[in-house]
C-alpha cells in the first residue's frame, strides 16, 4: 500500500491539517454505476443510466454531451447538491478517496465539499450572493472552515483574487458580484472554488456564457491552477474546441449514459461511436475553408421514454436491428478505449 | 460583377442613457457609430465580435426596426430612411429577419399556421387569404418541417425545430434579403449543422442574400462570404472570407481568430495565443483615436489621437478593409481546404430534413424545451425486410416517408 503524494504537504498558503482522505495511488474518484432519475408529474425522466468513470491527480478529463445528456446531474451527484425529491438515486456509488459519498452521514459529506471536492458553475452571477461583498464572500470560506479571523481571512481572499488575475484586488475586494464584468465573476467563482484547496475540482460550462477572447484567459487559468495544486479536473462541456485544448481523456455522454470513453487524441483521430464521430462531422472549423457539413438527423430522446436497446438508435445510421433491442454495454474495443456500440470496430476502422 | 442590394453609409444608433430624478440624458450608448458596408446580392456576409459590440442594434438597423441616430441605408436604390407609411411597408416584406432565440422570439400563444401567416396579414396583397394554409404549409415543408403540424404550439417543437419556425416566417414574403441574429447559436452542434445547411440550401433556391450575425467565428466562416468584424460600434475589419480568416491584419481580428479554440488536439500548444488583457470598453464611454488602443499590443500615441479610417490596406496577397494604422498580415490559424472531402453517410447526413419533425410528439409533457421528443416510430415492430439495408430502415423508421418528399 503506498501514498503517492500526500496533499498539501507542501503548500503553506493552505494551513489546513492533512486532509483525512488520502488517495490511493492518484486514483481520487470512483463513480461506480451511478443512477439518477427525476420523479415528475410527466413520468421517470432518467437522467444517468449507469454511468462509471475514474478521476487521478492532475488529470483533466472532460464530459461531453449536447444539452440534457446528464453532464450537470452527473456533476451535482457528486457534489450531492441533486434536490431529492425530485430527484433519486436508485443505485450507484461515488467514492472519493475510497469512501463512498453517497452513504456518508450529511454532516461528514458538508465537510467534503469545499476542502475536497468544489464546483464552479456556468453563471457566475446566480451562484454568487449579492448583497454581500465578493472578498468577503471569498473570505468566509476561510472564516467557516479554517477558522481565521477577520482580517487574516480578509487577507487571503485579496491573495487568492490577485492569484486569480482580477487586476487592483485591494481595491476591489469590497466590490459586489454586479461591478465585475463576467470574464471577472468567473474568475471571482473559482478563486472561491479553489480556497479551500479542493483535491477535485469541476467545472460545469465555465466559459459557456463568456467571449472567446474571455473564454481563453478562464481556460488558462484553470489549467495553471490545475497544474500548480495538482488537481483532479471535471470539465464539463458542450464545446469540442475547448475539449481537444485541455483534456487528457474524454468520456461522450448520450441519454444519461457514456457512449464513448478514451483519449482526447485518439477519439478525434478516430472516434468510437457514431455519435461522437456525427458530432465531429457537424461542427464547423476555423481553420477549415470548403467545409460540408453533415448533420446528426433528429433529436435526442425524452428521458422517460429512452428507446429500447442503443438510446442512439433512432439516429443512427448505423443501426441494425439488434440495436433496438440489446443495450450495448461500454466495453473495452481497443486498449485504453471503450465504446457503447455493437458496431464499434466497424467505426474505428472509418 | 455582383452588384450591391444594400448600402449602409455612415449608420449610427445612440442610445440616450437617462439618470438622476429629472431622468436627464446624461450620456449615449454609442452602439454603432459609423458603419459602412455593401452587401451583395445572393451573397453572405457575416458579422462578428463580443457581445456588446453592436451586431444587434446595427441588425435592427438594416431593417428599420430602429431608426438611426444618423446615417443612410440605400436598399436596392432606395433611400430606405426617407420612406414613410405604406412605401415603407411595402419595403419591409424584401428586408426581413430571424432573431436569435428560438425560445423567445415565437408567441407561446399562437400556432404555427399562425406564427408564420402573420407576415400574410400585414401584407394582405400577398397571398389572398384563401390560399394561406396552402402557402403556409408550403413553407414549412421548405424548411423541413411537417405541413401537417400547422396547428401545433411552440412548445411542441424542439430549439432547432423552433428555429425553423421563424426561418420560415422570415421567408414568407419573399424577401431579398434576410438578416439572421444569432440564428444557431442557441442550438447543439448537430442541430446546428442542420439549420446552417437549410439555409444554405433556401439561399440557393430562393437566390436571398443574407447579413449573418454572429459571435461564434468558425459558423460564420462556414456560411459567409465576405466578413465584416466589429469592435465597439464600429467595423474593424471588413473583407472576403479568406482575407479575414488567412490574412488579418486587425490586431483586434488576429487576437480573436486565435482566441477560438479548434476540435484537434494534435494543434495543442502549436497554435499562437494573442491573449487581450482587460474587458471591452463600455460603449458609453469608447477610448478615442482607435477604439482598440487600449488592448492593442501595438498601439503608439497616433492611434489614442488619430481615429484609423476603415479602407483597403495591403494584407500580402492584395488588400482589403482595415481600421488599423499599422495594419499588417498575420498568419493565426493554417488553414486546410477541405473542399474535396465527402462526409460519411454512415454517420451523418447532408440533407436539411429534420426527421425529429415527422415524429409524433407523445403527450402534453413541456419541461425542459429540449424534451420534446417523441419515438412513437421506435417502439412498433422492425420496420422492413430483415435483408433491408440499414440505410432503408433509416428512411422508413425516422422519416416516415419516401426519400424525395422533400426534393422541391
Ligand atoms: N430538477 C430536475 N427535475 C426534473 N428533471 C431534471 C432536473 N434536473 C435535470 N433534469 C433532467 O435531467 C436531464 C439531464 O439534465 P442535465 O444533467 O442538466 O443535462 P446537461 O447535459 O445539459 O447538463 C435533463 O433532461 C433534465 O430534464
Ligand atoms: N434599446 C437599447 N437601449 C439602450 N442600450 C442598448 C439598447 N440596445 C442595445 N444597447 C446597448 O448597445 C450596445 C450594443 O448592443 P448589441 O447591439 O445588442 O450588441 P451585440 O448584439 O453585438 O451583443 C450594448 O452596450 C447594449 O447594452
Ligand atoms: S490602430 Fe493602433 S490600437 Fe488600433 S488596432 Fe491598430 S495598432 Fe492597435
Ligand atoms: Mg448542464
Ligand atoms: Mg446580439
Amino acid at each position: 500500500m503506498s501514498t503517492i503524494s500526500t496533499r498539501r504537504g507542501n503548500r503553506a498558503e493552505a494551513a489546513a491539517a492533512p486532509s483525512k482522505y488520502q488517495p490511493q495511488d492518484g486514483l481520487l474518484l470512483e463513480v461506480d454505476d451511478l443512477f439518477v432519475e427525476f420523479h415528475t408529474d410527466d413520468g421517470v425522466a432518467k437522467a444517468i443510466n449507469g454511468v462509471s468513470f475514474d478521476l487521478r491527480q492532475g488529470e483533466t478529463l472532460a464530459i461531453l454531451g449536447e444539452s440534457g445528456s446528464g453532464k450537470s446531474v452527473t456533476a451535482q451527484a457528486i457534489m450531492g447538491i441533486l434536490d431529492m425529491p425530485p430527484a433519486k438515486i436508485p443505485a450507484g456509488q461515488v467514492r472519493y478517496c475510497g469512501h463512498d459519498l453517497l452513504t456518508m452521514p450529511e454532516d461528514e459529506r458538508r465537510k467534503t465539499r469545499g476542502p475536497e471536492i468544489s464546483m464552479i458553475f456556468q453563471d457566475a452571477l446566480s451562484s454568487l450572493n449579492p448583497v454581500f461583498p465578493v472578498g468577503w464572500q471569498i473570505a468566509e470560506m476561510f472564516r467557516k472552515h479554517r477558522g481565521l479571523n477577520k482580517s487574516e481571512s480578509l487577507d487571503r481572499a485579496v491573495r487568492l483574487m490577485e492569484r486569480v488575475q482580477i487586476p487592483a484586488a485591494k481595491e476591489r475586494v469590497k466590490a459586489y458580484p454586479h461591478q465585475f464584468s463576467g470574464g471577472m465573476r468567473q474568475r471571482i467563482m473559482i478563486a472561491m472554488a479553489i480556497a479551500l484547496d479542493p483535491a477535485v475540482l469541476i467545472a460545469d460550462e465555465p466559459t459557456t456564457a463568456l467571449d472567446v477572447t474571455v473564454q481563453a484567459q478562464i481556460m488558462s487559468l484553470l489549467e495553471e491552477l490545475q497544474q500548480e495544486r495538482e488537481m483532479g479536473l471535471i470539465l464539463i462541456t458542450h464545446d469540442l474546441g475547448v475539449v481537444a485544448d485541455v483534456a487528457d481523456k474524454i468520456a461522450v455522454m448520450y441519454a444519461g449514459r457514456i457512449v464513448e470513453r478514451a483519449d482526447v487524441y485518439d477519439i478525434y483521430a478516430r472516434p468510437g461511436h457514431p455519435y461522437t464521430r456525427g458530432l465531429l462531422d457537424s461542427i464547423p472549423r476555423l481553420d477549415q475553408k470548403g467545409q460540408t457539413l453533415s448533420a446528426i438527423g433528429g433529436l435526442p430522446p425524452n428521458l422517460t421514454k429512452i428507446p429500447a436497446g442503443c438510446a442512439f438508435n433512432p439516429r443512427c445510421r448505423m443501426a441494425d436491428h439488434v440495436c433496438r433491442t440489446d443495450l450495448p454495454p461500454l466495453r473495452e474495443v481497443e486498449p485504453g478505449r471503450e465504446s457503447a456500440c455493437h458496431f464499434a470496430e466497424e467505426v474505428l476502422r472509418g | 460583377m455582383a452588384d450591391a442590394i444594400l448600402t449602409a453609409t455612415d449608420l449610427v444608433k445612440h442610445y440616450p442613457i437617462k439618470g438622476g430624478v429629472l431622468r436627464r440624458t446624461v450620456g449615449h450608448v454609442k452602439a454603432v457609430d459609423g458603419v459602412s458596408f455593401q452587401l451583395m446580392r445572393g451573397e453572405t456576409l457575416g458579422i462578428v465580435g463580443e457581445s456588446g459590440c453592436g451586431k444587434s442594434t446595427l441588425g435592427r438597423l438594416l431593417m428599420r426596426l430602429e431608426e438611426p441616430t444618423s446615417g443612410t441605408l440605400d436598399f436596392d436604390g432606395i433611400d430606405m430612411y426617407s420612406k414613410k407609411g405604406s412605401e415603407m411597408r411595402k419595403l419591409r416584406r424584401d428586408i426581413q429577419i430571424v432573431f436569435q432565440d428560438p425560445y423567445t422570439s415565437l408567441n407561446p400563444r399562437m400556432t404555427v399556421g399562425d406564427i408564420i401567416g402573420e407576415p400574410f396579414d400585414i401584407h394582405p396583397d400577398v397571398v389572398p387569404k384563401a390560399g394561406r394554409r396552402k402557402a403556409v404549409q408550403d413553407l414549412l415543408d421548405m424548411v423541413g418541417l411537417n405541413p401537417e403540424h400547422i396547428n401545433r404550439y411552440p412548445h411542441q417543437f424542439s430549439g432547432g425545430q423552433r428555429q425553423r419556425i421563424g426561418i420560415a416566417r422570415g421567408i414568407a414574403l419573399n424577401p431579398k434579403v434576410l438578416i439572421c441574429d444569432e440564428p444557431v447559436s442557441a442550438l447543439d452542434v448537430s442541430v446546428q449543422a442542420q439549420v446552417v445547411n437549410l439555409m444554405e440550401k433556401l439561399q440557393d433556391e430562393l437566390g436571398l442574400s443574407y447579413v449573418f450575425i454572429a459571435h461564434d467565428l468558425s459558423v460564420v466562416r462556414h456560411i459567409s462570404d465576405r466578413v465584416g468584424v466589429m469592435y465597439l460600434g464600429r467595423m474593424a475589419e471588413l473583407g472576403n472570407e479568406d482575407e479575414v480568416y488567412q490574412h488579418p491584419t486587425h490586431p483586434y481580428t488576429q487576437a480573436l481568430l486565435s482566441a477560438v479554440p479548434v476540435p484537434d488536439p494534435t494543434l495543442r500548444g502549436k497554435r499562437e495565443q494573442i491573449v487581450l488583457t482587460g474587458d471591452v470598453p463600455s460603449p458609453a464611454n469608447p477610448p478615442s483615436g482607435c477604439r482598440f488602443h487600449t488592448r492593442c499590443w501595438k498601439a503608439q500615441e497616433k492611434c489614442k489621437v488619430d481615429t484609423p479610417e476603415l479602407i483597403e490596406r495591403p494584407d500580402g496577397v492584395g488588400a482589403h478593409f482595415s481600421a488599423c494604422h499599422f495594419a499588417e498580415p498575420r498568419l493565426v490559424i493554417e488553414t486546410v481546404d477541405v473542399s474535396d472531402v465527402e462526409p460519411d453517410e454512415r454517420f451523418s447526413s447532408t440533407e436539411v430534413v429534420d426527421p425529429g419533425a415527422l415524429l409524433e410528439r407523445d403527450g402534453a409533457a413541456t419541461t425542459a424545451a429540449d424534451d420534446v421528443v417523441s419515438d412513437g416510430t421506435q417502439q412498433g415492430e422492425p420496420v422492413g425486410e430483415p435483408d433491408a439495408s440499414r440505410e432503408d430502415v433509416f428512411r422508413e423508421e425516422v422519416r416516415g416517408d419516401a426519400p424525395d418528399r422533400r426534393d422541391i
